[in-house]
């Protein structure tokens, strides 16, 4: 009894740096092994196998199996690793176009009126709306998603990028560096970079939750990666319609474990900014 | 050559008095010169405008010549009150210092920086570390005016002294006009060879007040 409460306590008195290190290998292993796992899965057990077709959860099918018997655990598998990748490029896309812009607007003051002007831009019109045309417009598939994705993304982590520089640029160090003779070029690269590298870092992890929902929520409505690819939203989306006959598994696991991994990154994101803000870090 | 400022005026955007008013200043090389005033009433706005940090109505020339240092080394130094500004968080000690010029070794020893020092981060060194550093980073070889304020306020006794006996000494070596700037009269009386009142050259109407 009293080692369950002590295990049941351990991570509550465990500091949010050690917590949060704890999240991040967890995280990373899950991760890998999703990735890994959906190039390497067996691919005969998502074959069309009809005398398996609607069975529920059991230890043989940890998911159960869909309408044409085909395994829901690797489907979902398969299927997370496509969306985890999707989400990873879009959210390197997203952070690329925030660091050029937030650079760029530091420049000079017409260069950051237009990087205010385009972010308000993106910012007013909703994701979801500029997703669909993005990718529609690009032939959809999971290049047009990528690209769609990334390019509507990067507005949060970019205002938060000028604000952050427009404050370096009024530092003294950075007066006196121009004073030394030194280019713009030179201080964005030597001043600016190392000090907003944690706020990258941060807004790319941000950023990727939000890229694997945006996802799915454009493959879901039919807009997305073509309906041949297990993506998670096609999974959701095709087992809405058994979902009357009460084959609950087809949409409750894989809706589940992409809730895991988007709740993962949101904690990771949050802890991590807790952790690199000096005003509370200790809380 | 000589260092000069005509008809300097200075007011913040947002207010409508002037907190200097048609200064005139000059400073020739190998010269040090004081300016003793009291705290609040204007020097360190007049050592930023003198070093370009800060625009001003009036004209800064070295020889005649319009002084517009943009993109390139400013003959015109400025040292702060207070070094820990200056410097990058995220540099080490040696990245702040040979950002300026390539310091010889011969001077690092002479300004009592110790080479661990060197590897270290601006917030693991004291005020009086610090300005060790940013006193040498500013006596570039191309350096031909500096302008110090209030550099030793925050220092004991004794690093005020080891400064002040370097820089006197390298602005001597060198050429350089050094403008002292200070609130404590004592102190630059003893360092400089012409003393000015802040108050006596600044026609602002603040004085008044």
């Amino acid at each position: 009894m009293n080692s369950e409460k002590y295990k049941r306590f351990a991570f509550k008195k465990m500091n949010l740096r050690t917590k949060t290190l704890l999240i991040i290998s967890l995280t990373a292993l899950l991760l890998l092994a999703i990735v890994i796992n959906s190039f390497f899965i067996d691919t005969s057990s998502i074959t069309t196998n009809f005398p398996l077709r609607n069975m529920g959860p059991s230890l043989e099918h940890l998911f159960g199996t869909d309408w044409m018997g085909r395994d829901m655990f690797t489907r979902t598998m398969k299927g997370l690793g496509l969306s985890i990748q999707v989400g990873a490029f879009a959210s390197i896309i997203s952070t690329i176009i925030a660091v050029v812009l937030g650079l760029l607007s530091s420049m000079n003051k017409y260069i950051d009126l237009f990087v205010n002007w385009l972010i308000d831009l993106f910012s007013s019109i909703p994701h979801l709306l500029l997703i669909i045309l993005i990718s529609i417009c690009l032939g959809g598939g999971a290049f047009g998603v990528i690209v769609g994705v990334g390019l509507t993304h990067w507005t949060s982590l970019a205002r938060v990028l000028r604000a952050e520089i427009k404050q370096i640029n009024t530092s003294e160090y950075v007066k006196l560096s121009k004073n030394l003779g030194k280019s713009k070029l030179w201080i964005a690269r030597k001043h600016l970079l190392p000090l907003i590298l944690t706020q990258i870092v941060i807004g790319t992890i941000l950023i990727f939750p939000h890229a694997i929902m945006h996802e799915a929520s454009v493959t879901f409505l039919g807009f997305g990666l073509s309906p041949h690819e297990p993506a998670i939203g096609v999974i959701l989306s095709e087992s809405m319609k058994y979902l009357a006959t009460g084959s609950w598994w087809l949409a409750f696991f894989p809706g589940l474990s992409l809730l895991i991994i988007v709740l993962l990154f949101d904690l990771i994101g949050d802890n991590l900014q807790k952790i690199l803000d000096p005003t509370n870090a200790h809380e | 050559m000589k260092l000069q400022g005509e008809n300097i005026s200075f007011k913040y955007p947002s207010s409508k008095e002037y907190i200097i008013k048609d200064l005139n200043i000059s400073l020739k090389s190998n010269e040090i010169k004081g300016i003793v005033g009291d705290s609040g009433c204007g020097k360190s706005t007049l050592c930023k405008i003198l070093s370009g940090y800060n625009k001003s109505e009036g004209k800064i020339t070295i020889d005649g010549i319009e002084n517009n240092a943009k993109n390139k080394f400013n003959p015109i130094q400025l040292i702060f009150q207070h070094p820990e500004l200056t410097m990058n968080p995220k540099w080490k000690m040696k990245d702040i210092l040979f950002e300026s010029w390539d310091v010889d070794s011969e001077l690092i020893e002479e300004f009592g920086i110790q080479k661990s020092w060197l590897n270290r981060w601006p917030n693991e060194l004291s005020g009086g570390e610090l300005q060790r550093f940013s006193v040498l980073r500013a006596l570039s070889p191309k350096t031909k005016f500096l302008i110090c304020d209030e550099i030793t306020t925050m220092l004991d006794a004794v690093t005020q002294v080891q400064i002040w006996d370097l820089v006197t000494k390298i602005a001597k070596d060198r050429n350089i006009g050094l403008l002292v700037v200070s609130h404590d009269k004592a102190l630059v009386e003893r360092i400089c060879d012409d003393v000015i009142y802040f108050d006596e050259i600044n026609q602002s109407n603040l004085k008044e007040l």
